[in-house]
């Protein structure tokens, strides 16, 4: 049986690494993306407030996921979408932080301040990501 | 060494979030609602735990915050349209607040007991 001329040849050494690139792209974009969050969230208030910084971090993070695509080099490499998407912005965002703030909230006595925090974290998170993608849609038109 | 815990953490649960939604996600993003889900109870674990600094910022603010994300559950909410998109925000919002206040609750007592 003969292949087609400039087909993958047999054995191509590249081809057995291929599904490892992505998972080291996001580990290194979670890396960064995780050292940029625990840098800013540590000038979040410990007492029993509206984490801030993390509401911030999150909505900020869903904006920028969202818009990703109106960055040209995203559009043409998976790498760059996958390290910065998955990878930096995956890191960056959290739910679990959230999810503990709020938990802890509602325990020290501020049940009130614990469901303002998740209403509205919701709601940002949710508009964010509806204003990025307008965004993303205004440069490139209809996303794939 | 803080920040070099919090980057090796989240090395280890930002690929195994993308593992998790790459074979899982679909119509419904299963992946990332488990991932999400995992990553509350465990931080609620953790906290009950009382964890010292060096573990909370590896397992933590490194391994929880990077296997779970706002982000990727946000733009994913959105681009499956009102109905589902809403079910979906609902779901990941109860079931991760209710596995972090019951891994909390589970660890705080067996804590307790040991």
């Amino acid at each position: 049986m003969t292949r087609p001329a400039g087909a993958q040849p047999v054995g191509d050494p590249a081809a057995g690494t291929r599904p490892l690139l992505p998972l080291l792209l996001v580990a290194l974009g979670a890396a960064v993306g995780a050292l940029l969050r625990w840098g800013l969230g540590r000038h979040d208030s410990p007492g029993p407030e509206v984490p801030w910084v993390t509401l911030a971090i999150n909505a900020g993070g869903c904006f920028a996921l969202a818009a990703l695509p109106a960055i040209g080099a995203v559009r043409r490499s998976p790498h760059l979408s996958v390290l910065l998407g998955p990878g930096l912005l995956g890191g960056f965002t959290t739910v679990s932080t959230w999810a503990e703030e709020s938990r802890g909230l509602a325990s020290e006595g501020a049940p009130g301040t614990a469901a303002f925090y998740v209403g509205l974290t919701l709601a940002s998170c949710l508009t964010a990501a509806v204003a990025g993608r307008l965004f993303a849609r205004s440069i490139v038109g209809p996303l794939a | 060494m803080t920040a070099l815990l919090v980057a090796l953490g989240a090395a280890v649960g930002g690929p195994l979030r993308y593992l998790c939604a790459e074979t899982l996600d679909g119509r419904w993003p299963l992946g990332t609602l488990v991932v999400n889900a995992v990553g509350s109870g465990l931080a609620g674990v953790f906290a009950a735990l009382s964890l010292g600094g060096h573990t909370w910022a590896f397992a933590f603010t490194g391994f929880c915050g990077a296997l779970t994300s706002y982000s990727a559950f946000a733009v994913q909410a959105v681009d499956r349209g009102p109905r589902l998109g809403l079910a979906y925000a609902a779901i990941t919002t109860g079931a991760t607040l209710a596995l972090c206040v019951g891994g909390f609750a589970l660890a705080h007592e067996l804590a307790r007991q040991a």
